[in-house]
């Protein structure tokens, strides 16, 4: 019981200080996570709304395929990207391994299939209620599938969210191709980590507090907006 | 409602009559449409009656494009390869509408059909006018009650500016003050020369509304004649029984393939069917 008060204080004395080294972790999470995120759905919501509108063959093993990889293990993930960007590898020469970048990649490589499934799911349900009057009016297929997409934009937030869940909280492969080097790619999660290797408890459950909170705020900063949106826009 | 004339921008290019030449139609095992052999002129109002599962929805579906059959012909006028973009519309049982103000939903109808943005204005204006939703222009269209909502999609369907438009149970789910907004608009549309083709279970509204009729009855169509005369005198006598409100239902023998009818509260000579 003592730790866990231990735990509360120590998490309000780190953000009450706000030292400088607490703030650059803390942002570097955002900056990854959020980076990850963006670039992520940029990928998954095409992915995941073509595999909804398109009939093609294949397209049963590609539904399987992103339902499968939404349980990838971020540890191999992140040995994937290692082999991918070490020196020895194929992308060895640009010298991404542990920079920020590559725990984008990973986090990318992560996120992309679980957006990419939701968003099928959600646009699949909304294509099977459109599809037969958008043909009647002599849409096209490519823009069923954009009218499809931009029509459950709202719903997609739930995809988006579930995104950055995963991505926020990823440790194993951020370790693993980040490093946790302090200054430089050092995240709320590694120094979780980190801090409870060393026996740090206390701090490090305070730290954990903290990134609860802050995503729990992008969390109702995200559904906030698309609250908002759904009040004031057509739907 | 407004009195716009819609058709004064319908495209000269006449598509009808539509022609279906011994069409069949099935899914699986079951066979839907039978021998369809029917014609449809320009500017009349044609009323497709029978008991579900008769087949009027999937001639409708048929006409418009959305399946292709089995067998037969359906024939254009001209001979029209990009009709289902260009000429004709449909309105469904349910309305589907977009998640978008009632303004987008036809506008996105327009811009599916490549019509200019400066062209879409005046153009969703007069068919809002027409529908008498001017007013809830810019509410969610799935806000709207369903009575408007059907507006909305005749809206949207009259906006493509058809030559034929077909409709399946219009007004199935409506009340009847709604039903008669529905009813007057077909009217109007009607007499701007667009071509009706609409699926009904309510006689007194094919009565109204139909200047043709065509009973179908297990996906064939069993009498198609004037309505006048085919409500005062049907020569089909699963016609006769279906006006007189009698049940009609079927059953297969177990020998064969033949299908004996009955209704109440006579049987009829399997010949006759």
């Amino acid at each position: 019981m003592d730790d866990i008060f231990q735990a509360v204080n120590m998490a309000f004395v780190l953000f009450l200080q706000l030292d400088a080294d607490l703030f650059e972790i803390m942002i570097l999470s955002l900056k990854v996570s959020l980076s990850a995120l963006f670039i992520a759905t940029r990928i998954a919501m095409p992915i995941g709304s073509a595999v909804a509108v398109y009939r093609f063959s294949g397209r049963k093993a590609v539904m399987i395929s992103l339902n499968i990889l939404m349980g990838l293990p971020p540890v191999v993930v992140g040995l994937f990207v290692y082999l991918m960007l070490s020196r020895n590898g194929p992308f060895g020469v640009f010298g991404l391994l542990f920079t920020p970048t590559a725990m984008i990649i990973a986090q990318v490589i992560l996120i992309t299939p679980i957006i990419a499934a939701l968003t099928r799911q959600v646009t699949e349900e909304l294509y099977n209620e459109y599809d037969e009057q958008l043909i009647s009016l002599g849409a096209s297929q490519f823009r069923r599938f954009t009218a499809v997409l931009f029509d459950a934009r709202y719903k997609l937030l739930t995809a988006i969210l579930a995104g950055f869940g995963r991505a926020s909280a990823e440790v194993g492969a951020v370790m693993i191709v980040g490093g946790n080097i302090d200054h430089v790619t050092r995240v709320m999660t590694t120094s979780i980590a980190m801090e409870a290797s060393k026996g740090e408890l206390a701090t490090a459950i305070g730290l954990g507090l903290i990134l609860i909170t802050m995503a729990a705020i992008i969390n109702l900063l995200i559904y906030f907006i698309g609250d908002m949106a759904q009040k004031y826009g057509n739907i | 409602m407004g009195n716009v004339n819609i058709t004064k921008n319908i495209q000269l290019n006449n598509i009808l009559p539509l022609r279906l030449e011994n069409i069949n139609y099935s899914i699986g095992k079951r066979q839907l449409l039978k021998n369809i052999s029917c014609q449809f002129d320009k500017g009349k109002r044609y009323c497709v009656i029978g008991p579900n599962g008769a087949g009027k929805t999937m001639l409708l579906r048929l006409c418009h494009g959305l399946i292709k059959p089995d067998s037969g012909k359906l024939t254009w006028q001209n001979n029209h390869k990009n009709h289902l973009i260009k000429y004709q519309a449909m309105v469904f049982q349910r309305p589907v509408m977009l998640r978008r103000n009632s303004w987008d939903n036809i506008n996105y109808a327009l811009s599916v059909k490549n019509i200019p943005r400066q062209q879409r204005k005046s153009l969703i204006e007069q068919v809002l006018t027409i529908t008498g939703l001017l007013d809830q222009a810019k509410q969610p269209a799935r806000q709207l009650s369903l009575g408007q909502q059907q507006r909305l999609a005749i809206a949207r369907a009259l906006a493509i500016q058809p030559q034929i438009l077909f409709m399946d149970e219009p007004t199935a789910s409506l009340d009847p003050p709604a039903t008669y907004q529905i009813e007057q608009l077909i009217n109007q549309i009607s007499n701007d020369g667009v071509t009706i083709i609409m699926t009904t279970h309510d006689l007194g509204q094919a009565k109204r509304i139909g200047e043709e009729i065509l009973f179908m009855f297990r996906g064939r169509i069993k009498e198609q004649a004037n309505s006048e005369e085919f409500f005062k005198n049907p020569q089909n006598d699963l016609a006769k029984a279906f006006i007189n409100g009698d049940l009609l239902w079927w059953k297969r023998r177990p020998d064969g393939d033949n299908v004996q009818i009955k209704y109440k509260p006579i049987t009829i000579n399997k010949t006759n069917i």
